[in-house]
């Protein structure tokens, strides 16, 4: 059964003149017990993805489509229903953990916040409840009193997950949780996160750039590429047979698999190319790439593919 | 030909009461650089890679052991004796954005190398900058841009046309893409592999990540605790 249903998303930010078109038309559906994984460059909106499932943007975006969590559109609950969902049965580990802990309060006290406020528990209850979650992840409870700079990004890391796995929530969305760290740190965190989310039979959205971290974790991956999931597939499938263009240039762009580089940048989000926004930098490229914008496609592996290199092979979803 | 040779080279930092706690940040190193080569220094973090760095580049005083740079001793060089070293070897950082000055153009922060280290007359000046934007594969429209108005893999070639307008001949490159993304990633590796084999270049390349270090680098260190524990 699926416990997210994403259809038709947009967010859109009014900048001046210009309209960033950070998400364009986004299907996504999350099953029960599922880690998907959401990869792509800087910048071509995995973020906001995340942030607008927590329903965490700002006043000047506009938003379009649904955002269905167990039947209910997030995006027409009012604000007093949401908080109840947000952070309790949705849960969030921010980006960049030295900039989300707030640097003046210990890290005891921004954890039992948590508490306080969504089971109304006491303060010792909730001390006594932040230092199990601490022990879950792997930090000793004696530490409570610490404040974020005390702790290194790695432990900072872990305060991030212990924070967004407070409740055991049900769906989890990690935003780049191993970006900075070395290859030791950064194995342990995927690990934690790994064991906990399955033996919590949680699921969860994994947002990164780091492919290795993807292929450790996840069941499915989507790639984004200038605000569009591009293919969607198992992770078996996207490793062993990309079908986009830009996933195979993504996967071979690895050291292990030769480094080969693609000329020019990822697009501007408020002037996307026309027709398939990858046009410009692909081999592939046909006339028919720079006039109509592709739909996304089922090839007879499974994979879903917004690209017309797959038009002749099947019927179009 | 061996451009660099450090030899026993040690750098404690000193804390605490009468600073008697002794923090040996990197303790007791011996490697060689070749011409037009690359070594590569991996390892933990907080393992003592980036002192190792600085003090090659005598931006930290060396507590012991010595420097030995094109044939001469630089481990003892001082003041404005430093300046024309400035020239030889150079330094790129891990994160593009704090590296360059928010508030001056591209334009301006390519020239001001230029200047400082009289380069190049002053008509010359417009022609050079123009070259160097062209050899890191931008697009000139960027010069008169202001560093937010970028994107870390463009600021992070910017900063590689700005080291390479003094002509180094040793570039040490620190974490240059770890924050960077798999596409950028390795356009930034090929440009530097590339000017490494048009302009005879040689690196110290640091990284915590093997596989890049294995594609880029002819020998690798590992360092653990401030020594080399392994080579590769």
């Amino acid at each position: 059964m699926s416990l997210l249903e994403i259809k038709g998303l947009r967010v859109f930010f009014r900048s001046g003149d210009r309209t960033i078109k950070a998400n364009n038309s986004i299907d996504l559906e999350v099953m029960d017990n599922e880690i998907i994984g959401i990869i792509g460059e800087t910048g071509c909106g995995k973020s906001i993805l995340g942030r607008a499932i927590m329903t965490l943007l700002s006043d000047n975006t506009e938003i379009n489509g649904k955002i269905f969590y167990k039947g209910e559109d997030l995006l027409s609950l009012p604000e007093s229903k949401l908080r109840t969902i947000r952070g309790k049965s949705i849960g969030i580990i921010l980006q960049n953990p030295s900039a989300a802990l707030n640097p003046v309060l210990s890290i005891g006290d921004q954890i039992a916040e948590v508490f306080q406020y969504h089971e109304k528990m006491s303060k010792q209850e909730a001390k006594m409840k932040t230092a199990g979650i601490l022990k879950m992840v792997g930090i000793d409870p004696n530490r409570m009193q610490e404040f974020p700079h005390q702790f290194s990004g790695g432990m900072k890391q872990r305060i991030m997950i212990a924070m967004g796995m407070a409740f055991s929530p049900e769906l989890l969305i990690a935003d780049e949780p191993t970006k900075g760290l070395d290859p030791e740190t950064k194995d342990s965190i995927v690990n934690l996160l790994r064991n906990l989310v399955r033996s919590k039979n949680m699921s969860m959205i994994l947002i990164t750039h780091d492919l290795d971290v993807t292929e450790k974790m996840c069941d499915r991956v989507a790639v984004m590429y200038a605000g569009e999931i591009i293919e969607l597939a198992s992770i078996n499938n996207i490793l062993a047979a990309p079908r986009h263009p830009y996933t195979k240039v993504l996967l071979g762009s690895l050291p292990n698999k030769g480094l080969r580089s693609v000329p020019g940048e990822s697009p501007s989000l408020s002037s996307p190319p026309s027709g398939c926004r990858f046009h410009p930098r692909c081999v592939h490229a046909m006339d028919e790439c720079k006039k109509d914008h592709p739909p996304m496609l089922l090839t007879e592996i499974g994979t879903e593919v917004r690209c017309f290199l797959y038009k002749g092979d099947q019927d179009q979803i | 030909m061996t451009l660099l040779s450090v030899t026993n080279l040690k750098k404690y930092h000193y804390s605490g009461f009468l600073n008697r706690k002794e923090i040996r940040a990197v303790d007791g190193v011996d490697f060689e650089i070749e011409k037009g080569k690359a070594m590569g220094l991996v390892g933990n973090s907080g393992c003592g890679k980036t002192t190792v760095a600085r003090t090659v580049l005598r931006l930290l005083e060396p507590t012991e052991g010595s420097i030995v740079f094109e044939g001469k001793d630089i481990t003892k060089l001082k003041g404005r004796s430093l300046k024309p070293l400035g020239r030889q070897m150079q330094i790129i950082f891990q994160n593009p954005e704090s590296s360059l000055n928010p508030v001056m153009r591209i334009y301006d922060a390519l020239l001001e190398p230029l200047r400082i280290h009289k380069l190049c007359n002053s008509h010359e000046e417009d022609q050079k900058v123009r070259d160097l934007i062209g050899t890191v594969n931008l697009n000139e429209e960027l010069l008169f841009r202001y560093p937010h108005e970028l994107s870390g893999g463009q600021l992070q070639r910017v900063v590689i046309a700005r080291v390479l307008s003094l002509n180094p001949k040793l570039i040490i490159a620190d974490e240059v893409t770890s924050m960077l993304d798999p596409l950028v990633q390795s356009q930034i590796l090929n440009l530097l592999k590339d000017l490494q084999k048009r302009l005879g270049i040689s690196y110290l390349f640091i990284s915590h990540d093997m596989d890049v270090v294995e594609w880029m680098c002819d020998d690798i260190a590992v360092m653990d605790k401030g020594k080399i524990v392994k080579w590769k």
